[in-house]
């Protein structure tokens, strides 16, 4: 006992945008869900967030952006994870995400794009179904 | 207190549709008020007339029979061209004022080619490096006929400083310009986060401005102490009340303790508060907030002025309410929030587009926002008298009520030892954290219902026309500032930084210093860098 | 399963290899088995710091500073920060890489944050392995940084060659908790934020608990473990500044004599004897633990003995020596 495989979850908040609510609502509804949740703050650059991944194995990656600038990072940082050969990560993002930038960030391998309103319990059946490994 | 006369009262019965009813502040709402519940009431004490002491009913005499709202929009987006052509957009459409949003990068004080910069340039507000964008954003507006806003904090000062030399460009000195930069520190430790200096030196800044600005632009409001923010990160119309009013009073504590006359800058100070949906607990919010701050200063800071006792403030309906879910719903939502902040006595007001939660407001949703409020002020009556809501028994034993909570808080802040220490202690931020979280969760179990996202919910493609920003913005910009290099003295520049340097070291006041940089067209990151070097960073904790 | 290919990884110094290997020995004991067998002779270079201090204290600055300076010597650092997790949701949420935000661009600099999942002795298990497992990988200096001071702390720091203490002036808990037990388990008092009033009169309520005879570390006569140390080693204090990086090099100067006192006076060897008493102690504690906790989980001759004692013709006491028996423990 005292031993069980754990879910291991990021929330990061890529960018300079500061709204935390969101990524901290989530952060507390993955760890009251039983997960471990590691929480990096704010202000985090594609390097950062890969080289967090890379030192802390995480099972799954929650990006929070509200800022328009996914379009910009996301492909960024799904280069640098294929770099470090890191593929079997669920990475997702959410905050505010156009539909129609959807496919482009399908395309780059990631899922699930919650924005405002998304009741917490669909985030973390999201996440236990979607785990790559 | 008098005992309560049973006979008078409403108890809640089984037919009740749910358990118990609390507003967003989870105070607990009675199903009837009666005179017995404002018993001690006083009207000369707890009201007294409009544009006098304590202010509640309303910061002057007439309100809105002399001159209504200012009706202010706050946009800025791409670059300072395209931000002109919106603000000349508004202008024609009958705005009143400007309101400035700037880029990401901006706020945080990196020029657009900084690695940090990388995605954010003109997203979510207009880009601005240097002076040269300041100019291209008011060009074709005379600055001295309009009255402008800057959300703008770590990097007030600068910001303040090319608006002035802008005008100085135009032909207009600095006596002439009217305006608000939002220039509070504070709240960006406990809720916004774009801080970059430790609080200290940020104080030090803001204490540089309010001191430059009494005797160079009287007619600027200083700092916009804002409880928006706070708002914004979860927290309940109660935490909102008195973390911004505390905010307050450190800045005006502050002040005094650099020498300076409360009358002489609490005239300048104002505040920008946050409307959201529950319409009675918001205009109870604004009636005790202005008498807060009446009491404390004349009570406590020895104010002898009216102006400096009577608060004044800029409302913006709430972003975090809006839903993806159904947008169009988010008109009538932002109907009753801009209601409440007119019938709470707001000197100005932004209402936000319908499709915010979605992305950056298109042309016909910023019109909606504003002609939601044209219709407030012309069609519905709420602006022909002042304060109408006062003497309910409701409304008054709420703002009661408010008033007595926030005094709860005023005295477990001051026990941590004051604002800045609470904020190291992480206390506003867990208080935030914790009554955000309870909010999802009443909403996520429907003890709370929001109409289309967890009740009555239509499930239909989002068909609203999105503004997109080229993603040339941030090539043009960069080209910009480049061209901009090369033109100007990089020599004189590196002077001027380095005379600021040596003097943020000492304890002059900074802002002719900033000017001098800016005049030559330093870059607002080169500006930062130096003050860094000095002052250092600020570095959160992680609160949940 | 076969880690020989992550191992090779390991000792070839691939950061992603080791991030692998530590959620292996986080999850499973089984595999902490293959893993530390394959990378034990691997180990015993680095030098095991821990650091502790109540919420508040500053800890993740004062650990970022650190690391500047070891890095700046061009030492090679892990750090392990170890979070509590909730006993409600065994959920847990590990912040501390926020602070640290300056290490992250340190290329020489493994942070790894762990959640404490609970009790039984299993985190000081995993937190030794995922040490041995930097350890392997070539780390000069792991840093292991626990919140609090509860005995699964203790347990953790028994694999620390020093531990640092830290506190601020002004909460009053902090010395509350050395009373309670941190003071037998530390070697130096850091008073961080020093600029603030009240760092001289936290010294002295250090000092004046140190007059009461409380470090026991090296000097308890009663505590078994730690017979052996008996040695003059009295807790250093220093005063630091985390915000200024103020007096570090005060700091690492005791961290310095407080290595040089372990390999001089000889204590190095009795320390390392206790280490592996105390650490293969956990182990087997876990093990027994685990194949009691399977056998009263689905054992028909348990649920006949717990009848007996409900019945009152057996005692809890006779029916754990039947246990015992049972488990050929005897």
């Amino acid at each position: 006992m005292g031993e069980q495989r754990k879910i291991k979850v990021l929330v990061c908040k890529p960018g300079l945008d500061g709204h935390d609510r969101g990524a901290k609502v989530i952060a507390r509804a993955l760890r009251d869900a039983g997960m471990e949740v590691i929480y990096t703050g704010l202000h985090q650059t594609p390097d950062m967030i890969v080289q967090t991944i890379l030192q802390e194995d995480p099972d799954a990656v929650m990006l929070s952006m509200l800022s328009g600038a996914h379009k910009a990072l996301c492909p960024v940082i799904m280069d640098k994870l294929k770099e470090n050969e890191i593929d079997d990560v669920l990475v997702s993002v959410g905050g505010i995400i156009p539909d129609e930038d959807k496919p482009f960030l399908e395309e780059l391998g990631l899922k699930g794009f919650y924005g405002p309103g998304t009741e917490l319990k669909t985030i973390v059946e999201f996440v236990k179904n979607n785990l790559k490994r | 207190m008098t005992e309560i006369d049973e006979s008078k009262t409403l108890k809640p019965t089984k037919t009740e549709r749910r358990e118990k009813f609390t507003n967003l502040s989870d105070i607990t709402i009675k199903p009837l008020y009666t005179p017995e519940d404002i018993k001690d009431f006083n009207y000369d004490t707890d009201l007294g007339t409009p544009g006098k002491f304590p202010f509640t009913r309303g910061a002057y005499p007439n309100m809105y029979r002399g001159r209504l709202w200012t009706m202010r929009q706050f946009a800025g987006f791409g670059t300072a061209a395209q931000t002109n052509t919106r603000y000349k957009f508004l202008l024609e459409h009958g705005t009143t004022g400007l309101s400035v949003a700037f880029s990401l990068h901006t706020i945080y004080g990196y020029q657009a080619d900084d690695d940090e910069a990388l995605g954010e340039v003109g997203k979510e507000g207009v880009s601005i490096d240097t002076l040269k964008d300041m100019e291209t954003l008011f060009s074709g507006i005379d600055l001295s006929k309009i009255s402008t806003s800057m959300t703008i904090n770590a990097p007030a000062a600068i910001l303040l400083a090319m608006y002035i030399v802008a005008a100085e460009k135009q032909g207009h000195s600095a006596d002439k310009l009217r305006g608000t930069i939002q220039n509070d520190i504070l709240k960006e430790y406990i809720a916004q986060k774009s801080w970059v200096f430790p609080p200290e030196p940020s104080m030090r800044l803001i204490i540089d401005t309010i001191e430059y600005c009494a005797k160079n632009v009287p007619q600027w409001y200083t700092i916009s102490i804002s409880g928006y923010h706070i708002r914004e990160a979860g927290s309940t119309a109660v935490q909102e009340l008195a973390f911004t009013l505390a905010d307050g009073f450190a800045y005006v504590e502050a002040a005094m303790k650099r020498g300076l006359d409360v009358d002489d800058f609490a005239p300048r100070l104002s505040f920008f508060f946050n409307s959201h949906n529950n319409f009675f607990e918001e205009v109870c919010k604004y009636r005790a907030a202005r008498r807060i701050w009446a009491k404390r200063l004349k009570n406590k800071y020895g104010a002898k002025k009216s102006e400096s006792m009577r608060l004044r403030f800029h409302t913006q309906t709430a972003g975090v309410s809006l839903s993806a879910q159904e947008p169009e719903n988010n008109i009538a939502r932002v109907t009753i929030q801009g209601l409440a902040a007119v019938l709470g006595g707001t000197q100005s007001l932004h209402t936000n587009s319908f499709d915010e939660a979605l992305c950056l407001p298109t042309e016909k949703a910023v019109k909606i926002a504003l002609r939601t409020q044209q219709i407030i002020a012309h069609e519905s009556g709420a602006a022909d008298t002042v304060d109408p809501l006062a003497g309910s028994y409701y409304v008054e034993w709420l703002t009661n009520k408010m008033e007595e909570e926030a005094e709860l808080y005023f005295e477990k802040i001051e026990a941590l030892g004051g604002v800045i220490p609470a904020i190291k202690a992480n206390f506003f931020q867990k208080e935030i954290a914790n009554a955000s979280y309870k909010y999802q969760r009443e909403v996520e179990t429907r003890d709370r219902i929001i109409v289309g996202v967890n009740d009555i919910q239509l499930r239909e493609p989002c068909a609203t026309p999105l503004l997109k920003i080229d993603e040339n913005v941030a090539r043009e910009q960069i080209e910009n500032l480049q061209r901009l290099r090369d033109q100007r003295s990089n020599e004189t520049v590196q002077a001027k930084l380095e005379a600021l340097k040596e003097a943020a070291k000492g304890t002059e006041n900074l802002i002719p210093f900033i000017m001098d940089t800016i005049r030559e067209y330093a870059s607002i990151g080169e500006v930062m860098a130096t003050l860094k070097e000095v002052f250092g960073v600020y570095r959160e904790d992680s609160i949940f | 399963m076969d880690y020989s290919d992550l191992i090779q990884k390991l000792l070839n110094g691939n950061a992603r290899a080791v991030a692998r290997l530590i959620t292996l020995v986080e999850n499973d004991s089984e595999a902490s088995e293959n893993i530390i067998n394959a990378i034990y002779s691997h180990t015993g270079n680095a030098y095991i710091l821990g650091i502790t201090g109540a919420p508040g204290s500053g800890k993740s600055t004062f650990i970022s500073i650190l690391t500047k300076i070891f890095a700046e010597e061009g030492k090679k650092i892990g750090i392990i920060c170890v979070d509590p997790t909730s006993p409600l949701t065994g959920g847990a949420i590990l912040g501390d890489r926020i602070r640290m935000k300056d290490n992250f661009s340190l290329k020489n600099v493994f942070i790894r944050s762990m959640a404490n999942r609970g009790q039984l002795g299993g985190l000081a298990r995993a937190t030794e392995d995922a040490v041995k497992i930097l350890d392997a990988y070539g780390c000069d200096i792991i840093i292991v940084e626990t919140v609090g001071v509860g005995q699964s702390e203790v347990d953790i720091f028994r694999s620390a060659q020093t531990v640092v203490v830290l506190l601020v002036p002004g909460l009053g808990d902090d010395i509350q908790a050395i009373k309670a037990g941190i003071m037998e388990i530390t070697d130096i008092f850091a008073v961080n934020k020093m600029d603030l009033a009240g760092a001289d009169k936290k010294i002295a309520d250090i000092m004046q608990m140190l007059e009461l005879g409380m470090n026991y570390k090296y000097k308890s006569e009663k505590d078994e473990d730690n017979v052996a140390l008996k040695s003059n080693w009295t807790p250093e204090i220093v005063k630091v500044n985390s915000r200024t990086g103020e007096n570090f090099e005060k700091l690492i100067e005791l961290i310095n004599k407080h290595r040089d006192f372990l390999s001089k006076s000889g204590v190095m060897e009795n320390y390392r004897k206790n280490r592996i008493k105390s650490e293969t102690l956990q182990i087997l504690k876990h093990k027994i633990t685990k194949k009691v906790e399977g056998l009263i989980s689905s054992s028909p001759t348990i649920d006949e003995y717990i009848r007996l004692v409900m019945d009152k013709s057996l005692d809890p006491y006779s029916m754990a020596n039947l246990i015992i028996k049972l488990l050929g423990l005897e």
